[in-house]
């Protein structure tokens, strides 16, 4: 757990800097293989770009207006800096929003845009593993098995670990080589869809070692959604070969 | 073609039941998520107990104040944010006193001189317990990386948030200290 990184004066949060180069690196990965799906790596720079901001300034509001009472005495709070003053899902519901108006003024295709944007969150995927590792959240249950770290007092599983080192393995997975590199070779959104159901696998797999997971009738909520997303995407993927198969 | 088709489809079918299988041998039993149970400074963890001076030489306890919420506030004098954040906690330990908050500021004294700490609790009016961790205890205990950290403790003695950095805006603290009322004003 490294929550700050002191450089002389400067404390650098390292959660929050683990977000930004994962960001960063994956919409760089994202505009280089872009071209391999026919997608405009400039466009993808723009949707990115857009939906980040749309995102942020959707959270910051969202939070506001559930919290107005805070707020009105303090209206300057709504520029603060703080990121605890962010509400998730209004956040990913203004990006969303964001997104689509983007694509449809665009005219993107949906399967090769969700396929072009697809290196940026499994490279995005590994900086929260590493995020939540610098943090010490997303933390394993107790174990005495030898590769335990020593957290919250307690040898736990290093379920950030597990996740880092799969995501890497799903990075490497749906990066386009050899012959898949050739645009036709794969079916529109095969790429996308491959990633998702890795990713929902790999969470239903690993929150089960986990610490902190939240119950659902005595289940793991986590799980259950990896499972209907796992069950989505490889019912999608099963009528993309379907629809190939048919021509 | 169609053979592999369906051999794909099986194996899909398989990987659903083995993980709807995961999903119920995986269920934790009873007691083995460790929310709430063992103290550590984490969100979802009992906030571990310390005994530490005041400024009066008494002694504060933070298990004596379970029932009350409380934010535990590590700051310094030297340290800008810190000090920028005090007025904010000032007026949200008034607004909230008579409702069960209470502010612990605890001074990393072992980094800090306790002339510069009385002047500026003087200059700044703070009327919440400033505490004095002289041997950085606390600041251990707490696994303190930068100042200020603040620790906002429900009336069951669980640390519900941690903010680290600063200084935290009117709204934050606002926001947060009514997560831990429960009764509106």
């Amino acid at each position: 757990m490294l929550p700050i990184l002191q450089i002389g004066p400067l404390a650098i949060q390292t959660p929050g800097l683990f977000l930004l180069l994962g960001i960063w690196l994956g919409l760089n990965l994202a505009e280089r293989l872009a071209p391999n799906f026919k997608v405009d790596a400039n466009i993808i720079y723009n949707l990115v770009f857009f939906t980040l901001i749309a995102g942020i300034l959707g959270a910051r509001l969202g939070y506001a207006l559930q919290s107005w009472e805070a707020f009105k005495t303090s209206p300057l709070s709504l520029i603060s800096l703080n990121p605890g003053l962010l509400d998730p899902v209004s956040g990913l519901a203004s990006g969303l929003v964001a997104a689509i108006i983007y694509g449809n003024r665009k005219s993107l295709s949906l399967w090769p845009t969700l396929d072009s944007l697809t290196p940026l969150f499994a490279v995005f995927a590994i900086g929260v593993a590493l995020s939540n590792f610098a943090s010490g959240n997303a933390f394993g249950m107790e174990t005495k098995l030898p590769w335990g770290i020593d957290l919250w007092s307690a040898k736990r599983h290093p379920t950030q670990i597990y996740n880092a080192l799969i995501a890497i393995l799903i990075l490497w997975k749906i990066y386009p080589k050899g012959k898949e590199g050739d645009p036709d070779h794969k079916l529109r959104g095969t790429t996308f869809l491959e990633f998702l159901s890795l990713s929902a696998g790999a969470r239903l797999f690993i929150e089960a070692f986990r610490g902190d997971s939240t119950l659902f009738l005595g289940l793991r909520s986590a799980q259950v959604l990896a499972w209907v997303i796992l069950a989505i995407s490889m019912w999608k993927l099963s009528s993309l070969d379907s629809e190939a198969a048919n021509g | 073609m169609i053979q592999n088709r369906k051999k794909m489809r099986l194996l899909r079918i398989v990987i659903l039941v083995i993980g709807a299988l995961w999903v119920w041998a995986s269920a934790p039993p009873p007691g083995s998520i460790t929310e709430g149970k063992i103290p550590a400074p984490q969100k979802g963890f009992l906030a571990p107990n310390f005994t530490l001076e005041n400024l009066d030489g008494g002694k504060v306890t933070l298990s004596d104040y379970r029932g009350q919420a409380v934010l535990i506030n590590l700051w310094a004098t030297w340290c800008p944010p810190c000090r920028a954040e005090m007025p904010d906690m000032q007026e949200a330990f008034e607004m909230n006193q008579e409702r069960g908050f209470v502010i612990l500021a605890i001074n990393a004294t072992n980094q800090d001189h306790l002339s510069a700490v009385d002047n500026f609790v003087k200059d700044h009016n703070l009327t919440f317990p400033i505490l004095l961790d002289s041997k950085g205890e606390v600041s251990q205990l707490y696994q303190l990386r930068s100042l200020p950290t603040s620790f906002f403790v429900d009336t069951e003695g669980i640390i519900q948030d941690v903010i680290v950095g600063g200084p935290m805006s009117g709204a934050l603290l606002r926001t947060r200290i009514e997560n831990l009322l429960p009764e509106k004003p």
